[in-house]
């Protein structure tokens, strides 16, 4: 692999070009975080929930009122869903293929497999 | 399959502009450029309020403390998008913070120098926040989902920064004597640095350029700033002010602005953690970290004891 990534861009200096302390001092343990959640915000009455990001909160009600200020501070939402992110569960990528190849070969499933004569109208 | 095999599937999804999601295989190399760039971005956010929050407290009008205070507010905002999308790379929230505290992580060396008058909070909205906005909006596109949303939420509400920072110096060139000298001096301090903030020049880079081929960045530094030369230069004859730079000139040929040498032992003197507020930054990052500690604590044992005692949902709804 390629690791001489030699420029510098703003925000990205690299670790030996810092100066200062090169090494981590791991006195992070991950286990003293608080829980990460998912929000969801409703962006107005009559449209699905939908995923804006994830924060860290002790409970559910904290959750919620972090989501208000974090994700909703002009006008995005009008409804918080929050959900424990350990709670979530996904489909894997890397069987992505065989997933949703069964999709892929019915046409017959969308309306423009269907020639009807142009008289038709309304259809 | 291969290690070889994968890179090269990488790599096509890369080159026809499909997005890398947290759980999609991504070479290492891949995942720490990411992980280092969007942390350092992160703490750019959060140590980027330390110099504006300086003036909350002395803001010239209730209605410029208001604005101030909702400009600070995003920046804690955008921060956290961004801490969020690391963490979708498999680094942790304190892993981070314990990383900028120890200095092994860096933030824009933009936020080292002070903000000595109310003028500076203009000069950071126009032309720190102006460079900052070229670089994000040239992110949004970056090959990395998340990190990519991060960037469209954030750009979506950065431009109102700029255009405070310029309508603040607007009012002030229009002022007294005091005030323009003031608006001028603000500017004279701010614009060398802003253009530092582009990073070296893109001749100091003799490699090919892996973040450029892997799309984490769409344009060279030199490329940016020449774009954020150009809009300078226009708008600084609006507020009737001069650009700090003697050899700044409309070049017909090329069509931009031509303009001096940027004093690159102090970009990197700076960036080493000799400028003038890289201290005081840091030691002020690490108090607040400290200081808060009980409190997180304190949440942390409220939240797992009232569970205990009361399994329901603590006053929240049922999502459905």
């Amino acid at each position: 692999m390629n690791t001489s990534i030699r420029k510098y861009y703003y925000g990205d200096i690299p670790e030996d070009k810092a100066g200062g302390n090169n090494t981590s001092t791991n006195k992070a343990d991950s286990k003293n975080e608080w829980p990460l959640w998912e929000v969801f915000v409703r962006s107005k009455q009559g449209l699905d929930h939908k995923h804006v990001g994830s924060l860290h909160a002790t409970d559910a009600a904290m959750a919620i009122e972090n989501a208000r200020d974090v994700y909703t501070r002009r006008m995005e939402g009008i409804s918080i869903w929050v959900v424990e992110s350990k709670y979530i569960h996904a489909s894997n990528p890397d069987e992505a293929d065989s997933l949703y190849e069964p999709a892929n070969d019915k046409v017959y499933r969308h309306p423009t497999f269907y020639q009807l004569p142009d008289e038709v109208n309304h259809m | 399959m291969e290690i070889q095999n994968f890179e090269v599937l990488f790599q096509h999804k890369i080159d026809g502009e499909i997005k890398i999601e947290s759980k999609d295989w991504m070479p290492d190399a891949y995942r720490k450029t990411n992980i280092r760039q969007i942390s350092q971005h992160a703490h750019s956010e959060i140590v980027g309020m330390l110099p504006e929050g300086n003036w909350i407290s002395r803001a010239p009008s209730l209605k410029r403390k208001a604005i101030l205070i909702a400009k600070v507010q995003d920046e804690a905002g955008h921060g956290l998008y961004l801490y969020s999308a690391a963490e979708t790379l498999g680094t942790s929230r304190d892993e981070m913070i314990n990383d900028l505290h120890s200095g092994k992580s860096k933030y824009s060396s933009i936020f080292n120098y002070p903000s000595l008058t109310w003028a500076d909070m203009g000069a950071i909205g126009w032309l720190v926040d102006g460079a900052a906005i070229l670089n994000q909006v040239m992110l949004c596109r970056t090959s990395y989902g998340p990190y990519a949303r991060a960037m469209v939420r954030i750009c979506k509400e950065e431009s109102f920064h700029q255009r405070q920072g310029f309508e603040t110096l607007l009012v002030l060139s229009r002022g007294t004597e005091e005030q323009k000298a003031m608006c001028q001096d603000a500017i004279n301090r701010w614009w060398w640095p802003s253009l530092m903030m582009f990073g070296p020049k893109d001749s100091e880079s003799t490699n090919n350029d892996q973040s450029m081929k892997w799309k984490i960045k769409r344009k060279t530094n030199d490329e940016l700033r020449q774009q954020f030369v150009d809009m300078a230069a226009e708008q600084i004859k609006v507020l009737g002010m001069k650009l700090p730079d003697d050899k700044l000139k409309w070049n017909e040929e090329r069509k931009h602005y031509d303009f001096g040498e940027i004093d690159w032992n102090e970009f990197w003197n700076v960036v080493k953690g000799n400028g003038p507020c890289n201290k005081q930054r840091l030691e002020a990052r690490k108090k607040a970290w400290e200081e808060g500690e009980w409190v997180r604590e304190a949440a942390k044992i409220y939240a797992e004891k009232k569970a205990s005692l009361n399994p329901s949902k603590g006053g929240t709804l049922e999502a459905a």
